[in-house]
């Protein structure tokens, strides 16, 4: 009788998932690859909860061209290794036809080797030039993030035209930061400004006081304060400690309320270039990007209860984008691949316009100059 | 400010930097000593009651808004009762107590701690404000926190506080006892289980107040235990493990050489010199700066 029972139970289980790999097989495959856990998390939760959230959406619409779309969502933890495993796994075993991710510039540079071997298409979430240039090695690698050379383009041209010619950099020692550090010096250049003070610093750091000193001591006009981390917020708190009163700059990474919360009072006035979702309210109507932006702050803010963030609005893009070509060519990796080089789009991060040569689709002009006043971002009007 | 003022004026901020890393290293070296003598064991889950101290501070006076005083001291008591479950439920079960059966225990329950924190306080990072004024006090063209004030005050309560436990109550002494020969404090009448016990509340209180001072400076997530913990056990070697006035010292000089090593080398390095020097030490004095080399032979690990 128990193993009548047993096999019974056996028969069952069997035909659930047969049942369940039949409708599967029916449906699009994407994979997702962000860092849910560990330090970067304020990153890949909301690229979690905004990917969830539209593929919701998208199947309770019928899905697309009548298939319903089926999300492989992977936490690499922020970790290199973790990221290629789980690329791989997506690839091996779920059969993905395009990956969107990693949350990060050093765990989407680690992929990069990865789905060009097996020519899968993969949309990064992060920032860095390098993960989509030069485009003739990355075939197979968009990304919806702006660049960081961008960003670094932005940050000095608003310092010419205030008068700072000597700037101390500051750069964690993440990808983000690494790759940061090598745009700034490279593109400081063209802006005449000299980098009087180069210091980096561990994500871990919770102390900031002796990078500060060594700026001070070089007689910086500015700092230029590059990270992902939490440990950024430390810095304004750490200028306000030691007295310093010169202006302090923070890269795109800095676009997350919390960390602006987290530095309390100290982060007031601080400047950084950033996406416009973080300021919807104070754009023209007549934006291209307003009703997009507005729809999206309100549907997240709404269904999470949480401050909308630049890094959701990546995953956003790259999963419309995703969805956009996918209901014109289906799933064949290599014919989405090429309808990617062809995507113009109105998203999140921008305008986008990507193209053979161009496998990030944004330029300059994507970014806004905000700051940080009572507590909340507002454009930077000059 | 002519350059020689203003190099020595850099020298006193790092200096005040590292006291203010150094105070909290101690004290987590003391909670690890506390352990050590009690049971021979390290408990790798000394950071977790750092991390927990902090969290449950801000949960009492940012969000319940508690006064300063009383959110302090139900801090302090609710890690405390943390210390004492993990005992009671984790260590003292244990048939065959083995050194290494027993640190393993303790880095799970490092990992379930963590693992609680990050449910429960969420992954972000939480702050808090300090005790007094926020605004730095100058000294002579440097500045210095009053919170880092209020550290190094409180580490001297602390230390005060210790030495009089092990010195002039019945049941300091007989923890003591316990710690130089354990057979013998029972064989006197000591529960010595009793002791482990207290041992581990003790070290979890000691953790909580290092949690709760460094928070403000700091901000607080759940990842931080990991470091504060190695840190500390830096500190504890250093100093010689089980030597607690030893650790004091080693905190205190741990942070200030760290904070030089930042200002003066680089600011990248500034965790691998601490451990550095740890290996350092290690290599020439096994049994750290303050430790005696004859007891360290005598010492099961």
């Amino acid at each position: 009788m128990k193993r009548m029972i047993l096999a019974m139970c056996v028969c069952v289980m069997m035909s659930f998932s047969a049942s369940a790999v039949f409708a599967e097989t029916d449906a699009y495959h994407v994979g997702c690859v962000f860092s849910i856990t560990g330090k970067a998390s304020w990153l890949g939760e909301p690229e979690r909860n905004t990917v969830q959230m539209i593929v919701k959406q998208i199947n309770d619409a019928g899905g697309i061209n009548g298939r319903q779309l089926v999300l492989h969502i992977e936490d690499d933890q922020g970790d290199n290794t973790r990221a290629v495993n789980a690329i791989k796994k997506l690839i091996k075993k779920d059969k993905v036809c395009a990956i969107i991710g990693p949350s990060l510039s050093g765990t989407s540079l680690a992929g990069v080797p990865v789905v060009t071997q097996e020519q899968i298409p993969m949309i990064s979430c992060a920032s860095a030039a390098k993960i989509t240039t030069p485009a003739e090695e990355r075939k197979w690698i968009f990304k919806t993030a702006p660049n960081d050379s961008d960003a670094a383009r932005n940050i000095f041209a608003h310092m010419n035209t205030h008068n700072i010619h000597k700037v101390g950099i500051m750069t964690d020692s993440t990808g983000f930061g690494a790759a940061g550090r090598e745009q700034l010096k490279a593109i400081a250049v063209d802006y005449k400004i000299e980098i009087v003070a180069d210091e980096t610093y561990n994500p871990t750091d919770t102390d900031m006081t002796a990078p500060l000193i060594n700026i001070r001591n070089s007689g910086a006009q500015a700092i230029i304060n590059w990270s992902i981390v939490p440990a950024q917020s430390i810095v304004p708190k750490n200028m306000k400690d030691l007295k310093m009163t010169i202006p302090l700059y923070q890269s795109h990474g800095f676009a997350n309320i919390k960390y602006a919360e987290a530095a309390g009072d100290a982060a007031e006035g601080c400047i950084f270039p950033a996406g416009r979702i973080m300021a919807v309210d104070t754009l023209p109507d007549d934006q291209p990007q307003k009703k997009v932006l507005e729809a999206y702050k309100k549907a997240y803010e709404s269904a999470f209860k949480d401050h909308v963030s630049t890094f959701g609005g990546h995953a956003y893009d790259a999963l419309w984008i995703t969805a956009d070509a996918l209901k014109k060519v289906g799933d064949d990796p290599a014919k989405l691949r090429d309808e990617f080089e062809k995507t113009k789009f109105v998203g999140i991060g921008g305008v986008f316009e990507f193209s053979a040569t161009d496998h990030c689709g944004l330029d300059k002009d994507d970014f806004s100059i905000m700051t940080v006043k009572d507590g909340k971002f507002v454009v930077l009007k000059e | 400010m002519n350059p020689a003022e203003a190099n020595l004026v850099d020298l006193v901020q790092f200096f005040f930097m590292g006291i203010q890393r150094g105070c909290i290293y101690a004290m987590v070296a003391m909670g690890f000593n506390m352990i050590y003598n009690a049971t021979g064991i390290i408990n790798f889950a000394q950071g977790e009651f750092v991390v927990l101290g902090g969290l449950m501070m801000v949960s009492l006076t940012m969000a319940l808004h508690l006064p300063i005083v009383l959110a302090f001291i139900l801090t302090v008591l609710f890690v405390v009762v943390v210390g004492v479950l993990m005992e009671r439920l984790t260590i003292n079960p244990v048939k065959q107590p083995t050194v290494l059966r027993l640190i393993i225990i303790t880095i799970a329950v490092s990992i379930i701690t963590k693992g609680a924190a990050m449910m429960f306080w969420g992954k972000g990072s939480h702050y808090m404000n300090h005790f007094s004024s926020a605004e730095p006090l100058d000294f002579h063209g440097a500045t210095i926190l009053p919170q880092t004030l209020w550290i190094m005050g409180i580490l001297l309560l602390v230390v005060a506080a210790y030495v009089f436990f092990f010195n002039f109550t019945m049941t300091g002494k007989c923890m003591r006892a316990c710690s130089i020969n354990r057979d013998a404090a029972r064989l006197a009448g000591i529960d010595d289980r009793k002791m482990v016990m207290l041992s581990f509340a003790l070290s979890a209180g000691i953790g909580a107040v290092a949690g709760i001072i460094i928070t403000p400076v700091i901000q607080m997530d759940y990842t931080r235990g990991a470091m504060l913990g190695l840190k500390g056990f830096g500190a504890a070697v250093l100093g010689g493990l089980g030597n607690s006035t030893g650790a004091v010292a080693a905190g205190v000089l741990l942070g200030v050489l760290e904070a030089l090593g930042a200002g003066y080398i680089s600011s990248h390095y500034m965790d691998a010199i601490a451990l550095v020097i740890l290996l350092f030490v290690l290599f020439i004095r096994p049994s750290g700066i303050f430790g005696s080399s004859e007891a360290m032979r005598l010492k099961e690990f």
